[in-house]
């Protein structure tokens, strides 16, 4: 039995987002960028896709900028606002590197967090105090690694109470499975999402502006998505973006409820089964369902994962780097966890597809493994 | 069927050991280290070399996993490496790799993991002696012999262990390779030491981690005769680079005084030694004294000694061997232990 415990890092396609996407692959060639009747056709996808991602957001069709996924929806938050303004941007240090390594490159500013990994508001309100040449500030909305989430409005409030001109960017990747993006992002200027994190395929995503939010282009070229993002649009990705992002805003309640459940369910269960294991957040913190973060006391998490996958079991620890290892989380750093404890826990998360089955055979087999581990340790 | 563990380097020799482990009829597992975060000869992290480790298993079938031992690696390896130079001494980064992270780490690893032996593709092989005891001889491939390297290992780790390249010429490793249709079959042998890249070199990367002190050399009566940039980077026996003026015979390095600065040098008579004292003395199996062949670094020629009580007495008077070398002892072509030069 496979049991695919990574949801944080990939979901699968949704069935009903494969049956969506197939004609496009298969049997329209039309760019949509063209004028006769087949190019037409595809445009008419793209704009059916833009509808659902705007409804899904609370924004204007026009104003969704396809992108080939959540690192490029980042990089152009911060590169087009800087290009366009001029000025330092401003990032927490769980952020994603999709957001860290374009802030830090451009000479910005990472702002420490508190012990849960979510931004400190007076850390914050200090550093906009400090530094007067702040033009965009990004914060993420959940955190991939921990699932944490960040109060958006309320950290948008702050900035717009001291400096209002001060664009606000938020990564949503990993909240769009789990929050009521529209709602959680009205303060925001730029949204990033990423269809392949909630049922879509990978390759598509999107940044999303409020109205009246203007960016220079990262990509150039033939002026696609109203010269905000060139190139020549993935039809059938953006069009199971736009599936799953339908799927999403009817779906999300129920499927809340269920995983909420079943990641309670687990955390639970291994907690109760296996000595020295802890919640990495406490209980309480506000957090998406579908992440279950946990540290097992004097366990190395790579053995674990191992053992685990050849009983079936697919989870992760931090992230990978590119050669396939993994590497120390700077989410854990920055929540000043040390480096021990971090190198025992684990990222089991549940998905639309994970199942009370599949949870009940996780919560029996992870304990093996662990006792395997510190079995050999005597 | 054995369950084994192949660390695979992304070159031919653990490609082929791997391949020759599924040929054996073992349950086989790749394993890649990555060990090193900093530039390499191939690409940050040795992503490619990663990815060669990683295409060579798909095409056997084999899983492929990457571990990060990085921190080990930083603190048994490149730590002590700095350290040694910064203390005069001549370190061999390889053999402490092995002793602190192929042959432990992963050893551990892997035994933890419920596999009973780790395959390597290091070209030496395992000899089993007449009282059941293990080994380490050199490879077939005298030219390539990584016996050397390997002196560490106790008789747990080398029953633990297994060296199928060992008993095949580099050429049959690389025939091998192509035949399999491996993409590393013509990849080059690495050389020198993996944390430093050839363009920057041993200077530049100890540049950035301790202070060079520029030094004098002098020769045996103490007149100055040149000068060189960093003292930490002079080894015993170099002749290279310590900007000598005149001089009829080749001058050699033969010994360095970090607290003073201070190179010595003197003729090759004068670098010739009857004793080279050791230390940390590990034996395969038990200790022995009398006469040994001892080879005193990688590709060196082996010379008859005498040991006895962490001394060594050369048959011929030897070259004066750095301090922080290995030795290693040989009896005919098997090692039985080996130690570090004092």
């Amino acid at each position: 039995m496979d049991i695919y415990l990574d949801h944080a890092a990939s979901t699968p396609v949704r069935e009903e987002v494969v049956q969506e996407m197939m004609p496009w692959l298969s049997m329209h060639p039309g760019n949509p960028s063209g004028s006769h009747r087949l190019a037409r056709e595809a445009r008419r996808a793209i704009d059916d896709a833009r509808d659902h991602v705007a409804s899904l957001v609370g924004a204007e069709p026009g104003n969704v900028i396809f992108t080939s996924g959540g690192t490029e929806s980042d990089n152009l938050a911060i590169d087009g606002i800087l290009g366009l303004k001029g000025g330092k941007a401003l990032c927490s240090a769980t952020e994603h590197p999709a957001v860290l390594e374009p802030v830090r490159e451009s000479g910005g500013i990472v702002a420490p967090t508190d012990k849960t990994g979510r931004v400190d508001l007076e850390s914050l309100s200090n550093l906009l105090d400090s530094f007067a040449d702040i033009s965009l500030i990004s914060v993420m909305m959940a955190n991939n690694e921990t699932g944490v989430i960040n109060n958006i409005n309320t950290i948008a409030d702050l900035i717009s109470e001291k400096a209002p001109e001060i664009m606000i960017h938020t990564d949503a990747v990993q909240a769009t499975s789990w929050l009521d993006i529209a709602e959680s992002s009205k303060k925001a200027h730029l949204i990033s999402l990423t269809g392949h994190k909630f049922g879509g395929p990978k390759g598509a995503g999107a940044l999303v502006l409020r109205e009246g939010v203007k960016l220079s282009p990262v990509i150039r070229g033939g002026g696609q998505e109203r010269e905000r993002r060139s190139g020549t649009q993935n039809v059938p990705a953006i069009v199971g973006l736009g599936e799953a992002a339908r799927l999403m805003q009817i779906e999300r309640p129920k499927i809340n409820e269920r995983v909420t459940e079943l990641r309670d369910k687990l955390e639970n269960g291994l907690i109760d089964k296996i000595a020295g294991t802890s919640r990495t957040l406490p209980k309480e913190t506000p957090r998406t369902p579908g992440i279950a973060h946990l540290c097992f006391e004097n366990i190395e998490n790579e053995a674990l994962l191992f053992l685990l996958e050849n009983q079936g079991i697919y989870a992760s620890a931090a992230s990978s780097c590119a050669s396939g290892a993994q590497e120390a989380s700077h989410v854990l750093q920055a929540m000043g966890v040390d480096l021990k404890t971090a190198g025992g826990s684990i990222r089991f998360s549940l998905g639309q597809a994970t199942t009370d089955e599949e949870i009940e055979h996780a919560v029996t087999v992870v304990p093996d493994a662990v006792d395997q581990l510190r079995e050999f340790q005597k | 069927m054995t369950r084994v563990m192949v660390a695979m380097s992304g070159g031919v020799d653990s490609s082929v050991a791997a391949a020759l482990s599924c040929e054996n009829g073992d349950e086989v597992v790749g394993v890649t280290l990555k060990l090193w975060g900093g530039d390499s000869d191939s690409g940050c992290c040795s992503v490619s070399d990663v990815d060669d480790a990683r295409r060579v298993a798909d095409s056997l079938g084999i899983e492929h996993h990457v571990f990060n031992l990085g921190d080990d690696f930083d603190e048994h390896v490149v730590a002590p490496y700095v350290e040694a130079h910064s203390l005069g001494l001549t370190p061999n980064p390889c053999i402490e790799c092995n002793r602190h992270i192929k042959f432990d780490r992963l050893m551990n690893r892997a035994k933890s993991l419920g596999f009973e032996k780790i395959v390597t593709g290091h070209h030496a092989r395992i000899v089993k002696q007449k009282d059941d005891t293990f080994r380490i001889a050199r490879a077939v491939d005298e030219a390539k012999d990584q016996s050397y390297v390997l002196y560490m290992l106790n008789q747990s780790q080398i029953s633990s262990l297994h060296l199928p390249v060992g008993e095949m010429t580099k050429d049959q490793v690389r025939e091998k390779a192509d035949s399999l249709g491996f993409r590393v079959a013509t990849k080059p042998d690495s050389q020198d030491v993996c944390f430093i890249t050839r363009e920057k070199g041993r200077a530049d990367f100890l540049g950035q981690r301790i202070p060079l002190t520029p030094g004098r050399v002098v020769d045996e009566s103490g007149s100055e005769v040149g000068r060189v940039e960093a003292i930490e980077l002079v080894t015993v026996g170099q002749r290279r680079g310590m900007l000598l003026a005149g001089g009829k015979e080749p001058r050699y390095a033969n010994n360095i005084d970090i607290e003073s600065a201070t190179v010595t040098v003197g003729t090759p008579d004068q670098l010739l030694v009857e004793q080279t004292e050791f230390r940390n003395t590990l034996w395969a199996a038990n200790e022995i004294n009398g006469e040994f062949l001892v080879q005193t670094s990688a590709h060196g020629k082996p010379k008859l000694a005498n040991i006895e009580d962490n001394v060594l007495t050369w048959n011929e008077a030897h070259s004066i061997v750095a301090s922080g070398q290995s030795l290693v002892f040989y009896e005919d072509n098997q090692v039985v232990g080996g130690a570090i030069a004092v």
